[in-house]
């Protein structure tokens, strides 16, 4: 009782606002249930019945799902992608659980992706070849993000270390490094990577057009990365320095031993959040023409007869990023309250 | 009647299980400086909130000046200008300087001109001592001269009531004696004051009564002279030979 | 002394590898005929664009062109900013309401709105104004001369003739100005996207003042809105500014995905020089040495504006 007068009749205002939001409510509610299931079309042969229904047609999603999900690869390969993709989720499940911090995550990572990657890619165990060109759809979003992270981490950390290096030259160098970075629109990187890294190479030396993009990915993730890493080096008390100085540990053993541990176990929420915003980000591959989710959605809604049905397919592409995004999010709120906790320090 | 400033009778206050204040009742006369001690923990502080309405406490009455303390906005805002506050943290305000620190509720709340504000200020800023300290901000003073400010800011609303909330409890031990000294001067002019404090020294000086909590309940009221010679209570005695003997 | 070393090889890597890119790119570039230098700003662009804030034709240089694409990013940006802090401001209030539903309705705008990549969203701003609105002859009129239809919004505005409203003539609106279509999804996506993490600055800087600050005020006799406005805001606005201020460089960083939906801004028009003359280089520098001459002139401001309020607090 207590609990509904302070939260719903606090005040005059708070009727007021309470009143009209119910009001709302009643009129945007039942109409957007009935157009969103109560007379929509979830299956359909042609997008005739769609025409005739008042309602919504995620027939257009139910029709062309294996297109939006894996773009152009080999219809009977899919599979692959399939399990890739949830190589990639239960990567990043396991990497929530704080007993795996360590050594071993390092090893579940490269073992996971190298598995990962040769199942798309194919070529070897009598798997057929299906070149980056045609991955497509929610396993390629998967692979650009997750290898784009994990890619731009180690880099992170060497540009981190560099920002906080009394050496001048190395401070300048990572410090220009980043703040350009940091500075310049990723679409632009996107487009540099597609345009500027075949002029890169020597001649006659190729490189795809999906490694371009991870590249850009990984040197754009890899200056966040290194700002998140920083804010953890700068989290370590000064006294933990100074306590491994003086037993007598190199530089090496001291960073690798005593200051990244801390450093990097303070930094995991701004990471999480990093991959998230990456995560998100893939999907600016459109302008470059890869096959990513939202490129697929696209294409899917140039087919004349489903092109009216362009929010139906938004939003369930809007739905697959949600979920992913609101599950990292969660997973990153949790483990910053047990950090904050000192559950394990 | 008239010269009752506060009449607390069967006030209680829970935070969910936890029992901070039961069945607390007290009466403080107009010019009358009562001393609050107890371990922490005993409800001593949330009392006193209780009387500013800082906390709301869920059974019992509260009076300030003949003015019973309700849920009612406008009656909560009148009694608050009528009693002074000063807190453990001090609360200063950091962006305002330590004369718009002093002005800020004579010309938002009594709407008095600013440069009367600025004088009344100025004055009480010479009651504490630190009237060269008028622009600095608060960043820039030290704890005592903080806590100075804070129970100068208090006075400026010409409260009929001062509450002090262990206001020397944050303060390094050279900085103790210039608030209190402040405080003493206070009691002196004739001050209606309720102190929440440790400092027994200052009790014994300037108390006319010393109340004694513990566990949300008052344990014992006594004159000064009795409580700290002859407690009542077995708890009081061991509390005062506790911290009578640091 | 090992320092010194260190250094050195450092900056030798560097220097190597960006010496084998540049001449990679050089001999390249001169294979394919392309004569590298900036000499190309000074030729004619020879390609239209379609919005533009000062006088252009496809006669003037490559030069003006990315004048006109800067002025269309900096004035997108600035209305943006404008739009996005008024509803980042007012959400970021709402998810602190005293009432539940406007704290629910607060709290899941900032979720569903962050958590869907923002070209998603202008995709399907972009989809609602072309395709679901009506054409001009049906347009919808939500003040007097305020219309919008699928070719966009038009409003009363300052023109050739004075101030004029628009009035449908053949197929289209005259007089008055016009947001196009492509311009008002690329502010609208922008706005409603930024306010979600503007709403989260807010809300997070008002919860950083501590406690007590409330409770002296309030001690003090001053109302709860009196609070808010003379402590409790001043003090919050202080934590706001730096974080809100990156939130406001990701705006003007993030308009560059005008691209995808055909608005010319800086990043679309360095795209279609670079596309005619191939002179990529010289095009991304340009798009980066803007990019990053106004993210170094923002966090100079802030510098200056931290050691400004460092002694208040």
């Amino acid at each position: 009782m207590t609990w509904i007068r302070k939260n719903l009749f606090g005040s005059p205002i708070g009727i007021v606002l309470t009143l009209l939001v119910a009001w709302a409510a009643w009129q945007i509610v039942p109409p957007l249930w009935n157009w969103a299931f109560g007379h929509a079309v979830w299956f359909a042969e042609s997008p005739d019945a769609c025409r005739a229904a008042a309602g919504a047609c995620w027939a257009v999603v139910t029709t062309k799902y294996r297109f939006l999900l894996f773009g152009l690869y080999p219809y009977e390969d899919q599979w692959r992608p399939l399990i890739a993709s949830g190589l990639f989720v239960g990567l990043l499940g396991i990497t929530c659980d704080r007993r795996l911090w360590d050594q071993r995550l390092l090893l579940i990572w490269a073992v996971t992706l190298t598995v990962a990657l040769f199942l798309m890619r194919g070529g070897v165990f009598g798997l057929s070849y299906v070149p980056a060109e045609q991955w497509g759809g929610l396993p390629l979003t998967l692979v650009l993000s997750v290898v784009g992270i994990g890619g731009a981490f180690p880099l992170a950390i060497v540009l981190a270390l560099g920002r906080r290096s009394h050496l001048p030259v190395i401070r300048a160098l990572s410090v220009t490094y980043i703040e350009i970075v940091r500075g310049v629109p990723l679409v632009s990187v996107l487009f540099m990577a597609s345009v500027m890294f075949p002029l890169f190479l020597p001649e006659g030396l190729t490189i795809d057009k999906v490694l371009r993009a991870q590249i850009g990915f990984i040197l754009f993730a890899a200056a966040y990365l290194a700002e998140a890493v920083r804010g953890g080096l700068q989290a370590v008390p000064k006294g933990q320095y100074e306590a491994a100085d003086a037993l007598g540990l190199s530089t090496a053993q001291k960073l690798r031993l005593v200051i990244l541990p801390q450093a990097l176990r303070a930094s995991i929420p701004p990471i999480v959040n990093q991959f998230i915003a990456t995560f998100k980000d893939t999907s600016l591959v459109v302008i470059i023409g890869l096959y990513d989710l939202l490129t697929t959605t696209r294409i899917a809604l140039t087919d004349p007869p489903w092109r009216p049905y362009y929010v139906e397919a938004y939003i369930t592409a809007a739905l697959v990023y949600f979920i992913f995004c609101i599950f990292l999010s969660r997973a990153s709120l949790r483990l910053e309250r047990s950090l904050n906790a000192g559950v394990r320090t | 009647m008239t010269d009752t400033a506060v009449s607390i009778s069967g006030v209680s206050k829970h935070y969910g299980a936890f029992r901070a204040l039961f069945d607390v009742s007290l009466t403080v006369r107009k010019g009358e400086r009562v001393v609050v001690c107890g371990p922490s923990g005993s409800g001593k502080s949330t009392l006193i909130r209780c009387v500013n309405a800082l906390e709301r406490h869920d059974a019992g009455t509260i009076t300030v000046n003949g003015i019973e303390l309700t849920d009612d906005l406008k009656t909560t805002e009148r009694i608050r200008r009528q009693i002074g506050m000063v807190f453990q943290s001090f609360n200063l305000f950091p962006h305002l300087t330590v004369l718009e620190n002093l002005t800020l509720a004579p010309t938002r709340v009594q709407k008095i001109a600013k440069v009367e504000a600025e004088e009344r200020a100025m004055h009480y800023l010479g009651r504490v001592r630190i009237p060269e300290q008028a622009n600095k901000y608060p960043g820039q003073l030290s704890g005592g001269q903080q806590q100075r400010v804070a129970i100068a800011r208090a006075l400026c609303l010409r409260p009929e009531l001062m509450l002090f909330d262990e206001p020397t409890s944050a303060l390094d031990p050279e900085m103790i004696q210039e608030v209190l000294d402040v405080m003493t001067g206070l009691a002196k002019d004739g001050m209606t004051m309720i102190c929440v404090t440790h400092e027994m020294g200052f009790a014994r000086n300037v108390a006319d009564t010393m109340v004694f909590m513990d566990g949300g309940k008052v344990v014992e009221i006594a004159p000064p002279e009795r409580f700290f010679t002859a407690p009542q209570e077995e708890r009081t005695r061991s509390f005062l030979s506790r911290i009578l003997s640091k | 002394m090992r320092g010194a070393v260190y250094q050195a090889v450092a900056l030798l890597g560097v220097i190597a590898v960006g010496w084998f890119l540049v001449s990679n790119t050089l001999d390249n570039l001169s294979n394919r005929g392309i004569v590298t230098g900036f000499g190309f700003l000074e030729r004619p662009a020879s390609f239209a664009i379609g919005e533009v804030l000062a006088e252009y034709s496809p006669a003037d240089t490559f030069a003006r062109a990315l004048y006109i694409g800067l002025l269309n990013t900096l004035f997108v940006s600035a209305l943006g900013i404008v739009l996005a802090t008024l509803l980042g401001a007012t959400i970021g209030i709402a998810r602190l309401s005293p009432n539940w539903p406007v704290r629910v309705i607060a709290g899941g705008y900032v979720e569903m709105v962050r958590n869907v990549p923002l070209l998603l969203q202008l995709f399907l701003w972009y989809a609602l104004i072309t395709q679901g609105l009506p054409g001009p002859r049906e347009a919808i009129r939500l003040l007097p001369g305020v219309f919008l239809s699928n070719r966009g919004l038009v409003v009363p505005w300052f023109g050739p003739d004075g101030f004029t409203a628009p009035h449908l003539a053949g197929f289209n609106f005259q007089g008055g100005a016009a947001i196009s279509p492509e311009l008002a999804a690329l502010l609208f996506g922008l706005s409603v996207y930024t306010a979600a993490f503007i709403a989260e600055v807010v809300r997070g800087g008002i919860l950083a003042v501590p406690k007590g600050q409330t409770e002296a005020a309030l001690s003090l006799g001053l109302s709860r809105r009196q609070a808010l406005r003379f402590v409790i805001l001043p003090q919050a606005l202080r934590i706001i500014v730096p974080p809100l201020s990156s939130q406001y460089l990701n705006l003007l960083k993030n308009s560059s995905l005008a691209v995808a939906i055909g608005y010319p801004d800086l990043v679309s028009v360095a795209n279609t020089a670079i596309n005619i003359t191939g002179q990529a280089i010289e095009g991304f520098a340009i798009v980066m040495a803007v990019f990053v001459a106004i993210s170094l002139a923002l966090s100079a401001l802030m510098n200056w504006y931290n050691r400004r309020i460092a002694v208040t607090r």
